[in-house]
C-alpha cells in the first residue's frame, strides 16, 4: 500500500515533467522553428505594428467596409482576449430581437436592395472572433460598399473573389470570405 | 443538405474506420508487452521511470490493489491541479498576471480534469496562466485517459486470464499508454495544428491596432465593484472607444492535440475549437474529429485482438458505428432545417455553394451546418466534450442528440477506454437477458456471467442516470440551481438537464448559456464528476477480478456467438432501451415540448 502510494507519486511527477514540460517546450521549439508564423498567431504586420490576425476578425461598421458575423464577446464585440458566444436557446425572444435589429440595421444601411440576407449575416459566431463571412454575405453588401467607396461593383466582386477561401483540398468545410483581409484590400484600393 | 456534406460525412467515417485498425492493433502488442521496433527507442524511457517509481512490472496486481492505485494516483493529480491553481499568481509562466482561483472553481476544475471530463466552469485565456494549462490541464490530459485505457486493458485481462487472482500492473498499463500511444500521437497532431494556424507559444497576448476604431457600452461599476444598474433593473452602460485588439495566444497546440486524442475536451479557449486559433481551417477541424474517435474506435480493435478473437472487437465497433450515424443524421437533419424564426423574418436560410445556410446562431462560417453538427454528434458519442459551436443555440433536436449520446452512458466509442469497458458491461447485460430468453447462464467470451458480475453491471449502468436525475432536480429545485439558468422556457430546464448529463457521464460539454462558475454547480458538478468516473471504475475492474478468476468455458450448443449481426442488434437494443426508458420523461419536458412549441411558430 505505501508502496504504490509512493509509486503514485514518483510517477505523477515525472509524467508531470514528461507531458507538462518537455512535451509543450518541445512542441514549441519544433513549432517556433517551422511554423513560425502560424505559431505566433498569423499576425498581419505593417512594419512593426499588428494590424491583427488573419485568423481574428474585427468590427466594421461603416457602410465602406464589409461587416463580419455579428459578435457576443463582451464588453466590446470580437474581443481577443475573452472569446465567447451568444448561448441564446432558438426559441429566446432575446435572439428574436437581436437578429430583428440586425435585420433593420442592414436594410438601412442599403435600402435599395430587396435580396434576401443571408443568414449568417445576422446570427452570432461561436467564438464572437470569426474572421469570415459566407460568400453570400459578401455579395449581398457589395451594392453598399460600392456606393459609399465609388468603386465599380465588378471590382468589388473581383476583390470578394480574391478573398474568397475554397474548401479546403476541394472538399473539407465551407467556402468564405475572410473579411479582414478583404477590408485591408479595400482601405489600398482607396488610397490610390 | 448538399452532396458535398454527404461526401464530408462518409470521408470522415471511412477515415475513421480505417486509421482505428492499425492503431488498435499496434495498441494490443503495445499491451501484451510486444513492443515493435519502430517505438523500442522508447524503452529506456520507459524502464527509467519505473526504476524511478520503484516499481516492478513483473508485480501482479489483484483487482482491489488495481484499484486502489487508480484512486491514489488519480487522487494525487486531482490536488496537484487543484493546487496549481490556488498558487498560479506566484507561480513562473504568467506572462498575462492571472491570479489564484477561487476555492470551488479550482475543486470543481480539478475534479473535472482528473475525471477526464473536462468540464470547464471557467474562460481558459482569462482564468489560467500558462504553466496551470501546461502542468495542470494537459498533464491530466494525458493521465487522466491513461488511467481509462488501463482499466479496459484490465478487464480485457479478465477474459483471457484462467483462474487468475491477478490483472496486471496499473503502473505498467498507464505509463504505456502514455508513453507508446498517447504521446506520439500527440506530437503529430499538435504539430499538425500549427501548421494549420493554432498558436504554440510562451508569450503574452498580442496588441493589434484595428482597422476601424469602435464605440461600445461597458457596464459601469459602483463602489462595490458590483455592475450599477437603472431603476429598470438594466445595467448602466459607460460609452467607451477603443482602437485596439488585445488577441490571447499561448501553448494552445499542444494541449489541444491531447485535449482531442484523450477524449478529455478542455480548451485552451473558452469557446473551445469554436476559436480560430484553437481550430483554424477546415482540415485542423477534420484532424481534431478524427482525434476524437481514433482512440476509442482503436480500442474495440485492440480488445478483439487481445481476447484472440478479432470479430468481437469488429462487432461491438460496428454497433458503435450504427448509433453514431443515426444519431448524426437527425442531428444534421435537425440543424439543417434551422430555425423557423429566420425563415419567418424572410432570410436567406438554403444551403448552396455560397452558404451553409440552416441554423447559424452559434456557429462558425468556416464549419458551416454540416461540420458543426458532425462534431456536436462526435464530441458527445464520445465523452470528450469539446466544441466547435454553441450546443446552446442548436435547434430543440439538434441539441437533443448530443445531449442523449451522453445519457446512454458515453459508450457509443465513449472515452478512451472507459467508452469501451461501460460498452462491455452493456455487452454483459446484453448476453444475460438473452440468457434469459432460452434459460441458460449467459456466458461472454468463454466466462459465464453469475450472480456478482450482473450485481456490478447494474451498478455500472444505473449510478450515472441517478447520479444526472437527483443532480439535476436538485438544481431546478433549489434558488441556486436555477439562478443559473440563461433561456427561457424549456430551454432553460434543458440547460441545467444537459450540465448534469455531460457531468454525470464524464463528458464535459455543455449548454453554455448555464451560469456554472457559482459554488452550488461547481459544487454539485464536481461530485456528479467524481461519482461518474470512480463509482464505474471500481465495479469494473470487481467484474474484471471475478472474471480472471473464473476458469474458461468452450462454446457449446447454447451459446450466444458475441461476433455476429444479431448480436450486434442485441447490443444496440440493450443500450437504446435502458438509455430511452430512463430519459424519455426528462427528455419530454425539455427539447421535446420545445420542437413542439417550435413548431407552433412556424
Amino acid at each position: 500500500m505505501l508502496k504504490d502510494l509512493k509509486s503514485a507519486l514518483a510517477l505523477l511527477v515525472s509524467l508531470s515533467i514528461l507531458t507538462g514540460l518537455a512535451y509543450p517546450a518541445a512542441v514549441t521549439g519544433i513549432a517556433q522553428a517551422i511554423f513560425p508564423v502560424q505559431a505566433n498567431g498569423s499576425l498581419i504586420r505593417e512594419g512593426k505594428a499588428v494590424r491583427g490576425s488573419r485568423l481574428i476578425g474585427q468590427p466594421f461598421a461603416e457602410p465602406g467596409y464589409f461587416w463580419g458575423r455579428p459578435s457576443a464577446t463582451a464588453p466590446m464585440p470580437f474581443n481577443g482576449a475573452a472569446s465567447g458566444g451568444s448561448n441564446q436557446g432558438p426559441l429566446n425572444p432575446v435572439l428574436d430581437a437581436a437578429v430583428k435589429k440586425r435585420i433593420a440595421t442592414l436594410r438601412a444601411s442599403d435600402p435599395d436592395n430587396a435580396a434576401p440576407i443571408p443568414v449568417d449575416l445576422v446570427t452570432t459566431s461561436a467564438s464572437g472572433l470569426d474572421p469570415h463571412i459566407s460568400i453570400a454575405a459578401a455579395l449581398w453588401q457589395v451594392p453598399r460598399v460600392a456606393r459609399a467607396r465609388a468603386l465599380p461593383a465588378a471590382r468589388l466582386r473581383e476583390l470578394v473573389a480574391a478573398h474568397t477561401e475554397g474548401r479546403q483540398l476541394g472538399f473539407l468545410g465551407e467556402p468564405r470570405v475572410n473579411v479582414l483581409t478583404l477590408n485591408l484590400a479595400l482601405s489600398g484600393e482607396t488610397r490610390d | 443538405m448538399t452532396g458535398n456534406g454527404y461526401l464530408q460525412l462518409a470521408f470522415y467515417v471511412v477515415a475513421l474506420l480505417a486509421l482505428s485498425v492499425p492503431l488498435g492493433l499496434y495498441m494490443a502488442r503495445i499491451y501484451q508487452g510486444d513492443i515493435p521496433v519502430f517505438v523500442r527507442w522508447l524503452r529506456p524511457l520507459e524502464s527509467g521511470l519505473y526504476r524511478l517509481a520503484g516499481v516492478s512490472p513483473e508485480d501482479k496486481m489483484h483487482w482491489t490493489r488495481y484499484a486502489v492505485a487508480v484512486l491514489v494516483f488519480n487522487l494525487l493529480g486531482l490536488l496537484a491541479v487543484y493546487a496549481l491553481q490556488r498558487l498560479q499568481g506566484m507561480l513562473p509562466l504568467n506572462p498575462d498576471g492571472m491570479t489564484a482561483t477561487t476555492a470551488d472553481l479550482a475543486f470543481n476544475t480539478a475534479v473535472s480534469f482528473a475525471t477526464n471530463t473536462n468540464w470547464q466552469s471557467y474562460g481558459g485565456e482569462t482564468t489560467m496562466s500558462h504553466l496551470t494549462q501546461m502542468l495542470g490541464m494537459t498533464v491530466q490530459n494525458f493521465l487522466s485517459a491513461a488511467t481509462g485505457m488501463a482499466v479496459l486493458v484490465a478487464l480485457a485481462r479478465g477474459f483471457v486470464k484462467r483462474e487468475a487472482d491477478s490483472l496486471g500492473n496499473f503502473w505498467v498499463d498507464m505509463v504505456r499508454s502514455t508513453l507508446y500511444v498517447l504521446l506520439p500521437l500527440a506530437v503529430f497532431l499538435s504539430l499538425a495544428l500549427v501548421s494549420q494556424g493554432v498558436v504554440q507559444t510562451f508569450t503574452a497576448h498580442h496588441t493589434a491596432s484595428l482597422v476601424e476604431t469602435i464605440e461600445y457600452g461597458q457596464p459601469k461599476l459602483g463602489d462595490d465593484d458590483q455592475p450599477l444598474k437603472d431603476a429598470a433593473g438594466q445595467p448602466v452602460l459607460e460609452k467607451m472607444k477603443t482602437a485596439e485588439q488585445s488577441i490571447a495566444v499561448g501553448p494552445a497546440a499542444s494541449q489541444v492535440a491531447i485535449k482531442q486524442l484523450g477524449s478529455n475536451g478542455g480548451g485552451f479557449y473558452n469557446v473551445n475549437s469554436a476559436h480560430p486559433l484553437e481550430n483554424p481551417t477546415p482540415l485542423s477541424n477534420f484532424l481534431e474529429m478524427l482525434a476524437i474517435l481514433i482512440v476509442p474506435g482503436a480500442c474495440c480493435v485492440m480488445f478483439g485482438a487481445y481476447v484472440g478473437d478479432r470479430r468481437q472487437g469488429y462487432a461491438i465497433l460496428a454497433a458503435m458505428t450504427i448509433v453514431l450515424v443515426a444519431l448524426l443524421g437527425a442531428c444534421l437533419w435537425a440543424e439543417q432545417s434551422g430555425n423557423p424564426l429566420f425563415a419567418r423574418l424572410g432570410l436567406d436560410t438554403q444551403a448552396s455553394e455560397l452558404q451553409a445556410g440552416g441554423n447559424m446562431e452559434g456557429k462558425e462560417t468556416r464549419f458551416g451546418v454540416v461540420n458543426s453538427a458532425l462534431w456536436a454528434t462526435v464530441t458527445t458519442a464520445a465523452s470528450n466534450g469539446s466544441v466547435n459551436a454553441m450546443h446552446d443555440s442548436f435547434t430543440p433536436l439538434g441539441g437533443l442528440v448530443p445531449m442523449w449520446l451522453m445519457q446512454l452512458g458515453e459508450v457509443i466509442f465513449g472515452g478512451v477506454g472507459s467508452g469501451l469497458y461501460g460498452m462491455l458491461v452493456f455487452a454483459l447485460v446484453a448476453v444475460f437477458v438473452a440468457g434469459l430468453m432460452i434459460g441458460r447462464t449467459p456466458e461472454y467470451l468463454g466466462k459465464k456471467i453469475e450472480a456478482f458480475e450482473m450485481k456490478m453491471a447494474a451498478v455500472v449502468i444505473l449510478v450515472p442516470p441517478l447520479v444526472v436525475l437527483v443532480g439535476t432536480a436538485l438544481a431546478l429545485g433549489t434558488d441556486a440551481g436555477r439562478a443559473g439558468i440563461a433561456n427561457p422556457g424549456a430551454h432553460g430546464f434543458s440547460e441545467v438537464l444537459y450540465a448534469l448529463s455531460s457531468a454525470g457521464n464524464n463528458n464535459g460539454s455543455a449548454f453554455a448559456g448555464l451560469s456554472a462558475n457559482t459554488p452550488f454547480y461547481n459544487t454539485l458538478l464536481g461530485l456528479a464528476m467524481l461519482f461518474a468516473r470512480y463509482w464505474v471504475i471500481v465495479p469494473v475492474l470487481a467484474i474484471a477480478g471475478s472474471l480472471a478468476a473464473k476458469k474458461r468455458v468452450p462454446p457449446g450448443a447454447g451459446t450466444l456467438p458475441t461476433h455476429t449481426p444479431l448480436f450486434v442488434v442485441l447490443l444496440i437494443g440493450t443500450v437504446i432501451v435502458v438509455g430511452a426508458l430512463t430519459f424519455l420523461p426528462a427528455l419530454a419536458i425539455g427539447p421535446i415540448v420545445e420542437h413542439l412549441q417550435m413548431s407552433d411558430t412556424r
